[in-house]
């Protein structure tokens, strides 16, 4: 059914380095439900790979499988070259950290310790010295509470550090969900629609900081809805459609291609897809009357009918210019419910 | 965790109020400014006089309230209620030098205190009428007392309250359901919501102005007040006085935070923490010297005992947040570990006699194992799972020792007899069960114990303290707040959750270690999820709740109320557990962060305004303490 996929690397732009992270044929099955089917996809050093698609898509799914929330049915996903272990705190200290896309603080502790629990994995301390409190442990609890601060900081939280956490604004909490997320010194971040809810100001402010934290030498893998943003950031571009990876490229290439296109603005699925879950598409669809309307063509393009989804995405009909655009709109609203099954 | 009722969020911007958050000063009553004043401090003046009379003809009521000239009993609490309801008034009135008494100016601890000094002397003379059998049993200075108390509650609700924001007419209250179409409940409902009052909110100045000697010496009177309000309740002879007691500390207390007293106390503990701890500390040891009575000592020592197993529990369910319902289970592992190898001849190794500090080791290491064997496949579970988990094994403890005798299975424990005849302890060659003379001070068999268990109690805070403020104790809160998010951020959480598990498991064992040796003996039954006395597991949940989680005073405070409670009111007994679980209820409902709320809560709450005070104030504040309120007026403007 990939036929159409780009195939398993190399059409990242820069050749920017060796590849970080490396997912293999990662599927991910919840009884009769594929959520993730195939998906191949490889994020290189200092890099930033966005991961788009419409609602229900299977990008959070996708997260989980790399960060080891799931364990997918199928594949591999190395670090390094390393098979990572399905343990979310083993993937952590591994290298790789995320943020969730409901934003998941640990909202009664201060601004500063949430970052100083992103360090844990990068200290040793137990329950002994804890009690003891020899010099090591000050000395060792001194740089943590040091590397927190340059990190709020660097996300510009630092006048904030004694504030509990819940009380900061929406768009600040992103911003420490990132700062906990850097504590552990990740060399991989996976950001899942960081900008969700955000007002454009946030979202340039947000834009900003991902840059520079691709420039202290992390690469990063982004879900995003916000198409803008997505394509003025990433150096590839990679599009989920129903568990599928339809494409990777440039954000130039991705922009351009009709499928994604198509995907985004629903095209009619005409091989009933029973079995498949596309609501959030399906409404897309209709919310966007008129361009819907005239991408009903229905093309038998590929040889391999097999699968409906290939159906659904090859169309014939070019939207016009500008419609590009729009998806984010129509995808927006929903993004709230779906995300939060998402990340269970 | 549930929200803290805050003032903003209750009071809710009503559509169409003109402004929802605009403070109100209103009294209950409608009187002139100046005859609330005086009625006040008529009714001060007229209760204290009244408790100087005969309040009753016979001995017969407890605390022989018939002297005249010299209070007794209940009186002495009327008397101190109105005496401080009095300083109060006039410090709220702007008298000079009591102005620190209320530093934030508000009439609403007056009239708090007021209330209870009108509770305690209507129950008083209440009491002696229903036990006695009628009015006729009164002195005309119950009368007076009464009528005097009565004119003090009527001249303090005159006063200008502050209180919540007026209600929209049009107002809603979903909460009411169906109930709410009825405009007799709506309206009742409305009034009850106008009628709270507002006071934490106001502003404080900070106490930071005094001097520092003034601030330590504010530091040892708090000591030495609470040590001798505390005595004084632990030795309350009969129930009424007890009764009398709680309602006059509870509403006392409830004035002192109303008046922003505790706010200002709290902040100079604050900043002077290692002074504040030690004088804490020498005010629990003089305990036994100021109460120098082996009953009230043994009442003691439980208190501590119970309280500690409280802390060890709070590391699991306060800090880490794992309900565990079958945590008493570790304080008898502990104290039959102890029991066994105490020399006692009822133990299997009757002729094994462990030092102290052996035995103690010995009780810790019981429970860890304990501790570490049913975490271990328990821990992996989340929520209501592990609940239900650990109260199965907290009954397979007690139902396996009840059948370790011999009989049903090997003779271990000897079944509910247990192991009696518990020798008593020695350490250095001083045997806790004898009586010794420090000074003047005889210290008998309980004293001695208490202060060991003080020094284990002090060994438990530590070791809660110090965990809980370290890279360890900040993975259990954060597994608490979200375990999803906690693993992701790299943290091992069953591991970290069986740390935890273990750690609470052998202080619970410690405190075990010496229970078995103050009681004598160790039995079975004490060991159950739930009945009518401490300790059992429900009432160890029920004391860190009430107390507050993740502190370390509320669960020692807290199990000390559900220790003091069923043993001073024996009237309640029957109903003790329906009460707990009234009592529960209305907590969670009304104060769902416990009776000592959280550092971290209290941040929440007081973020905005303590800085705000703290940088308005800076050296406004007179030497002698008289406080000054255009600083508070400025900050909180």
């Amino acid at each position: 059914m990939t036929t159409t996929t780009t195939s398993t690397v190399p059409t990242a732009p820069a050749g920017a380095g060796e590849p970080l992270l490396q997912a293999r044929g990662v599927i991910m099955r919840f009884g009769g439900l594929t959520a993730v089917r195939d998906v191949d996809l490889t994020v290189n050093a200092g890099e930033i790979v966005g991961l788009i698609g419409p609602n229900g898509a299977g990008k959070t799914t996708f997260f989980n499988c790399l960060t080891g929330l799931y364990v997918p049915t199928e594949g591999s996903v190395s670090y390094r070259g390393r098979i990572l272990p399905p343990k979310p705190h083993l993937v952590t200290k591994a290298g790789i950290a995320r943020t969730f896309q409901n934003i998941r603080l640990f909202s009664n502790m201060t601004v500063l310790e949430n970052v100083m629990v992103g360090r844990h994995t990068r200290t040793r301390e137990g329950l002994l010295s804890a009690l003891i409190r020899g010099p090591r442990y000050h000395k060792a609890e001194a740089r943590s509470r040091e590397r927190a601060m340059e990190l709020l900081e660097f996300t510009g939280l630092a006048a904030k550090a004694e504030h509990l956490a819940r009380n900061l604004p929406y768009g600040e909490q992103r911003k420490l969900e990132i700062a906990r997320a850097l504590a552990s010194e990740p060399g991989l971040l996976l950001l899942d629609e960081p900008t969700a809810g955000m007002n454009p100001q946030e979202t340039r402010a947000t834009e900003e900081l991902v840059f520079a934290i691709r420039d202290q030498g992390i690469a990063v893998l982004v879900i995003e809805h916000d198409m803008r943003f997505i394509f003025n950031l990433s150096d590839r571009v990679a599009v989920l459609v129903q568990g599928q990876k339809l494409i990777e490229g440039t954000s130039e290439v991705v922009q351009s291609d009709e499928r994604v296109i198509a995907a985004y603005l629903g095209e009619p699925i005409d091989t009933a897809p029973a079995a498949e879950a596309t609501p959030p598409e399906a409404q897309a669809g209709t919310t966007d009357g008129t361009t819907a309307g005239t991408a009903t063509g229905t093309a038998d393009a590929g040889p391999d009918n097999a699968l409906t989804a290939d159906n659904a995405l090859t169309a014939d009909d070019t939207p016009t210019d500008g419609d590009a655009d729009t998806p984010d709109d129509t995808a927006d609203p929903d993004a709230g419910p779906s995300g939060q099954e998402n990340d269970r | 965790m549930t929200d803290l009722p805050t003032t903003p969020l209750t009071a809710g911007p009503v559509l169409g109020s003109t402004d929802p958050f605009a403070p109100r000063k209103d009294p209950f009553l409608t009187l002139p400014p100046t005859a609330a004043r005086a009625l006040t401090l008529i009714g001060v003046v007229g209760t204290i006089v009244s408790t100087l009379m005969s309040w009753t003809y016979t001995s017969d009521f407890p605390g022989d309230l018939t002297v005249y000239g010299y209070p007794g009993g209940l009186q002495v609490l009327t008397l101190i209620a109105a005496i401080l309801t009095g300083l109060l008034a006039l410090g709220q009135f702007g008298v000079k030098g009591l102005r620190w008494t209320v530093p934030n100016r508000s009439a609403n601890p007056v009239m708090i205190l007021a209330v209870g000094t009108f509770a305690t002397t209507w129950y008083t003379v209440l009491a002696i009428a229903v036990e006695l059998g009628g009015l006729a049993n009164l002195d005309p200075g119950g009368f007076v007392a009464a009528v005097a108390s009565l004119i003090l509650l009527v001249g303090t609700f005159a006063l200008p309250l502050d209180r919540h924001p007026l209600e929209d007419h049009d107002a809603e209250y979903f909460e009411l359901g169906n109930l709410g179409n009825l405009g007799i409940i709506r309206l009742g409902y409305r009034a009850l919501r106008e009628a709270r009052l507002r006071h934490s909110t106001m502003p404080v100045p900070s106490p930071r102005g005094l001097p520092t000697a003034a601030q330590y010496l504010v530091i040892v009177v708090v000591a030495a007040a609470a040590l001798k309000v505390l005595t004084y309740g632990l030795a309350t002879g009969y129930t009424e006085l007890f009764v009398g007691y709680l309602i006059t500390v509870g509403f006392a207390l409830w004035a002192l935070s109303a008046a922003g007293l505790t706010r200002q106390f709290s902040q100079i503990t604050t900043d002077h923490r290692p002074f504040a701890v030690t004088i804490g500390a020498i005010a629990a040891i003089a305990y036994p010297f100021a109460q120098n009575n082996e009953h009230w000592a043994n009442l003691g020592v439980n208190i501590l005992i119970f309280g500690t197993v409280a802390l060890g529990l709070n590391i699991v369910v306060g800090l880490t947040g794992l309900l565990d319902l079958g945590y008493v289970a570790f304080l008898g592992v502990g104290a039959y570990a102890a029991a066994l190898v105490s020399g006692s001849p009822y133990s299997i190794w009757s002729g094994t006699q462990f030092p102290f500090w052996a035995a103690a080791l010995v009780g810790m290491g019981a429970s860890l194992v304990f501790g570490v064997l049913i975490g271990a496949p328990t821990l992996r579970l989340r929520g209501d799972y592990l609940a239900i988990v650990t109260l199965g094994f907290g009954e397979i403890f007690r139902i396996a020792v009840n059948n370790l005798d011999g009989v049903s299975g090997p003779k271990v424990t000897n079944g509910p007899n247990g192991i009696a005849q518990i020798p008593d302890l020695s350490i250095f060659g001083y045997n806790l069960g004898d009586p010794h003379t420090v000074g003047s001070i005889t210290l008998g068999r309980f004293a001695n114990y208490y202060l060991l268990m003080l020094v284990i109690t002090m060994i438990v805070v530590l070791v809660f303290t110090r965990a809980a403020d370290s890279r360890i104790g900040r993975s259990w809160i954060a597994i608490r707040e979200d375990e999803t998010a906690a693993t992701a951020m790299g943290i091992n959480g069953f591991r970290v959750k069986l740390v935890a598990f273990a750690l609470g498991a052998s202080l619970a064992g410690l405190a075990g270690t010496v229970s078995a040796h103050v009681t004598y003996s160790v039995v079975p039954n004490p060991y159950q999820f739930s009945g009518s006395a401490p300790p059992n597991s429900a009432f160890l949940l029920a004391a860190v709740v009430l107390g507050g989680m993740g502190t370390v005073s509320g669960p020692v405070i807290g199990a000390a109320l559900l220790y003091l409670v069923p043993e001073k009111l024996a009237f309640l007994q029957r109903y003790e557990l329906l009460a707990f679980g009234i009592t529960l209820v209305l907590i969670m409902r009304f104060r769902p962060e416990g009776l000592i709320p959280n550092r971290r809560r209290q941040l929440e709450f007081h973020e905005d305004e303590i800085p705000d005070t703290a940088d308005a104030v800076p050296q406004q504040r007179p030497a002698d303490g008289t406080g000054d309120v255009t600083a508070a007026g400025q900050a909180g403007a």
